[in-house]
């Protein structure tokens, strides 16, 4: 394991109350939330929801089903446009932004049903991940002239390093939507990776996952931060992989954080702990 | 004040007309997720059926009416069985170029039949006008707006009371669901296809009475305004579809009695335009959002 | 390396792209023969333009529905706006540039222009609305623009533009518009091909694939859609005013809804996306009933059961099958794959 870091560093305050690895310390923090909420029609889904994200930390977004993490997301992302609130990405407010632009802003992400181009190519998929750092003008475009070839090429290797991040780039020719479940979860990160994000949100990265397939993303969640030095903050529901890689995790409970802290202070948190027996409870 | 009224009865009863090929489209596409364009074209091979056993054959108009109803039924499902159900799995779009298709089939089998020049619609209803103050209603005005009525009063008890009405609905909820519950989606398909034709064909007998003539193109316009009809108020809608038809009988003839005749469909469309940036589902229509 | 060179060159002169472009130009060459050589019937003379109209039609409306996977039925609109703006700019300076080979292809992009402005107005809608909501709304754009036109003084109204008149004569005949007819195929194809290999292209797939990934994946697509409108739209409307040019007398009416399907309709026959099928379709289904012109009742009957029995069959599973295994490609797969054993065998 390729791993500089210790394995569950100590989180530090940053800038008040809230908390970042002890390295990223004195770096303004990539992602910067401040009470975020949303309304459905009266209906709250989330809110006041506060996080700040260190510059190259693994964060973790956990709670029941339906407690509004992929709403998150989506406010995140403004996919959704938050009621109310503020996000800061490395320092810059995303109000009033399209998706596209917070994208260039930094804040990639994949989805929690996989949300591929299936039509096009392996490397067509992560090509238009360099979309937007290809330098080629449409009338490069239209005549294939013009430095057309330099920036294909370009985006060509670029693209083929990523998959070969992921041990996938013999499937480059295939089309995305043949591509076996788990390849097409790699490939929609590798495709996230490619548009050169400060930090990547992961959507249940390992939902229908083996044990033995768990292991190999929690090996390239790490690898992800540590090659890239980006941030990643991933969704999910499986615990052990929570528990062994995020270092600040996030407990949502109907739409409002519960909890904020390490995997140790998380597991033994009793409100934690009853939001996730009450919904067993029910069930 | 008098053209007022006189427009607002015209509008009326063109809208009636759209209304009722209107639900046949949004019936259709509430339950089976398809543009039927050959709708239009069961109005034009209805008022012809009507043609054929009032005019040449000599039968009293109650009975070619129910002959017309059951040939056009009969042609609806046909048409579903032959050239849709196949396609129950292919994309959208194969299915609205089956459906052109078919348009194609019935106007150019018309034009075999009967050839390209217009024939007269028989006068099946004769009733004298009334008049009110200095509005006079038409006998025929008068029939199709207390029929349409009736049949929209009819047609709501029926899809909302009866078991088969109920399993069109639970059909165009969701399809999965409906199945698992031991609806059948093929007959219920089968059954909205019927009632739609046998609509078309009553409006296909309003539209004949009221502009006289028949051609193998008689339904390809109405065809179209209804179906903007049925979008304009929401497509899958069948409220939607009647608020639609009659709205847009009366804009356009309100555009042609004060704005310009020639401009009406301009404005017609240019109001769907409208209405759909305001209300993209159309007016009575669900909003579908995307989960993400 | 320069054998590398060498194999490069040679790929890219067989590849599919290159494979259409021989293929517009053998079929070209072949008529322009026909045509110089007074071989061509006078039916193939006629139809000559109207052919080559009809494939850039195709091709343009296969970038909207193709490409970026939007239903529109509203060609035959940005058709007539190019081809009355085209042929009016060509009627009014038909004094002061009397060389066709100046006027025309400025006419062309005049009336292209005109088009493609129509095509970002109609764009705006297809931002908010989608699949049949914004068929609706691209089939009322065309029928709007027609009555608008048919009610327009300076196109003549509803007896239309008359192309003929003395001291604005732009009339041409087809031995000298399908020059011109040729260029305009060629740059449409062109075009287009070199779009769907470039990052812009694979933005608009993007975005017919999945709208929502592609945003979060930083493509604009308010950007993306009113381009593709435009640029539908620009050729659209050239390929109007080289129509224009070969009618002594063009009627408004003519480019309404049932125009813009036959379009379509060419577009999914011919494949999805595919521009070689949107050429193969476009001659098929243009030439096909001309030269059925001695089935005259039944040419259209044929055609529409034609129609039907195509869409069914291209969406049965058996017969999916049946075609994979006989298709071209596959046999060359299977020639390849021999190829490979022997290699291995050799090893």
């Amino acid at each position: 394991m390729s791993n500089n870091y210790e394995h569950k560093p100590k989180l530090v305050p940053y800038p008040s109350n809230a908390f970042v690895p002890e390295r990223d310390l004195g770096k303004r923090p990539v992602l910067e939330v401040n009470h975020l909420g949303i309304d459905f029609g009266g209906l709250t889904a989330v809110d006041d929801f506060s996080i700040i994200v260190g510059r190259t930390e693994i964060a973790g977004l956990i709670g029941p089903n339906g407690a509004g993490k992929t709403t998150v997301f989506n406010l995140l992302t403004n996919v959704y446009h938050p009621t109310r609130g503020s996000i800061l990405v490395d320092g810059m407010s995303t109000a009033g932004k399209s998706t596209h632009q917070v994208n260039h802003m930094g804040i990639a992400r994949t989805f929690q049903n996989i949300r591929l181009f299936s039509n096009l190519s392996v490397l067509d998929n992560v090509k238009v991940g360099l979309h937007n750092s290809m330098k080629e003008n449409f009338f490069a475009a239209v005549t294939h002239g013009f430095g057309y070839g330099k920036a294909e090429k370009k985006a060509d290797k670029e693209a083929l390093e990523f998959l070969d991040f992921f041990h996938m780039a013999d499937m480059a020719d295939a089309p995305a939507g043949s591509l076996p479940y788990g390849a097409q979860r790699r490939l929609e990160i590798a495709r996230a990776l490619a548009t050169s994000p400060k930090i990547i949100l992961l959507d249940e990265p390992a939902a229908g996952m083996n044990p033995s397939e768990t292991a190999e993303l929690m090996e390239n969640i790490r690898r992800i931060r540590d090659n890239f030095g980006i941030a990643v903050m991933l969704i999910e529901h499986d615990m052990k992989l929570v528990m062994n890689i995020c270092e600040g995790i996030c407990v949502l409970d109907h739409g409002k954080v519960i909890a904020k802290g390490t995997p140790d202070e998380i597991k033994s948190n009793p409100k934690v702990v009853e939001a996730y027996l009450g919904k067993a409870k029910e069930a | 004040m008098s053209l007022f009224f006189q427009t607002l009865i015209s509008g009326l009863n063109l809208g009636s007309i759209y209304a009722l090929i209107a639900l046949g489209y949004t019936m259709v596409y509430g339950i089976a997720k398809m543009l039927n364009f050959a709708h239009g074209d069961v109005i034009m091979i209805g008022a012809y059926s009507v043609i054929v056993t009032v005019s040449s054959l000599g039968l009293p108009p109650v009975i070619a009416i129910l002959i017309g109803i059951a040939f056009c039924a009969l042609l609806g499902v046909s048409i579903e069985f032959l050239a849709y159900k196949p396609l129950r799995k292919a994309s959208s779009l194969a299915v609205l170029i089956t459906a052109i298709g078919v348009s194609y089939f019935l106007q150019n089998i018309a034009q075999l039949i009967f050839g390209t020049q217009q024939l007269a619609f028989p006068k099946i209803i004769n009733l004298d006008a009334i008049k009110i103050g200095s509005v006079q209603i038409d006998g025929i005005t008068l029939v199709t707006l207390c029929v349409t009525a009736v049949i929209m009063v009819l047609l709501t008890l029926f899809i909302n009371f009866t078991k088969i009405g109920k399993a069109m609905r639970a059909v165009s909820e969701d399809k999965e669901a409906a199945e698992l519950m031991g609806i059948s989606t093929n007959r219920t398909i089968s059954v909205t296809f019927a009632i739609g034709s046998a609509l078309a064909m009553i409006a296909s007998l309003f539209y004949g009475a009221t502009y006289t003539y028949i051609k193998p193109t008689t339904g390809s316009m109405p065809g179209i305004k209804a179906f903007t009809a049925a979008v304009f108020g929401g497509i899958g809608s069948i409220p939607g579809a009647m608020l639609g038809g009659i709205m847009l009988g009366i804009i356009e003839q309100y555009s042609k009695a004060y704005i310009s005749t020639t401009m009406s469909d301009a404005i017609v469309f240019g109001v769907l335009i409208l209405v759909l940036l305001v209300k993209p589902t159309g007016l009575l229509g669900k909003k579908i959002s995307e989960k993400v | 390396m320069a054998k590398k060179n060498f194999n490069n060159a040679l790929k890219k002169a067989f590849s599919k792209d290159a494979l259409t472009i021989y293929l517009v130009v053998a079929i070209y060459a072949v008529i322009s023969i026909m045509l110089y050589g007074d071989l061509a019937s006078r039916q193939l003379t006629n139809m000559l333009i109207s052919v080559s109209c009809y494939i850039v039609l195709a091709v343009s409306l296969n970038l909207v529905v193709g490409l970026l996977g939007e239903l529109s039925l509203g060609h035959a609109g940005f058709m007539s706006v190019g081809l009355f703006s085209g042929c009016l700019f060509s009627m009014w300076t038909v004094d002061l540039i009397p060389m066709l080979y100046i006027r025309l292809p400025l006419a062309m992009i005049f009336g292209g222009l005109f088009a493609a402005i129509v095509g970002f107005v109609v764009g705006l809608p297809a931002l908010r609305l989608k699949g049949d909501y914004l068929a609706i709304v691209t089939l009322a754009c065309g029928e709007i623009i027609k009555n608008i036109i048919t009610n327009l003084e300076i196109t003549g109204g509803a007896l239309g533009l008359t192309t003929t008149n003395s001291g604005s004569y732009i009339y041409s005949k087809p031995k000298v518009l399908l020059p011109y007819a040729i260029v305009l195929v060629l740059i449409t194809v062109v075009v287009m091909m070199n779009i769907k290999k470039s990052r812009h292209g694979r933005a608009i797939m993007a975005i017919r694939d999945n709208r929502i990934a592609a945003e979060a994946t930083g493509v604009n697509v308010t950007y993306y859609k009113l381009i593709v409108f435009v640029l539908a739209a620009f050729f659209a409307g050239a390929a109007g005013v080289l129509y224009g040019h070969s009618f002594a007398n063009i009627k408004p009416a003519v480019f309404n809804y049932n125009m813009s399907i036959e379009i379509l309709v060419i577009v999914v026959l011919g494949g999805m996306g595919s521009i070689n099928g949107s050429i193969i379709a476009a001659i098929a289904l243009k030439a096909l009933p001309e030269m059925l012109r001695g089935l005259d009742k039944y040419r259209m009957l044929i055609y529409s059961i034609v129609l039907i029995v195509v869409m069914l069959l291209n969406s049965n599973q058996k017969f999916i099958e049946f075609k994979s295994k006989f298709s071209f490609k596959s046999l060359l797969k299977m020639k390849k794959k021999s190829k490979k054993e022997e290699i291995s065998n050799e090893q």
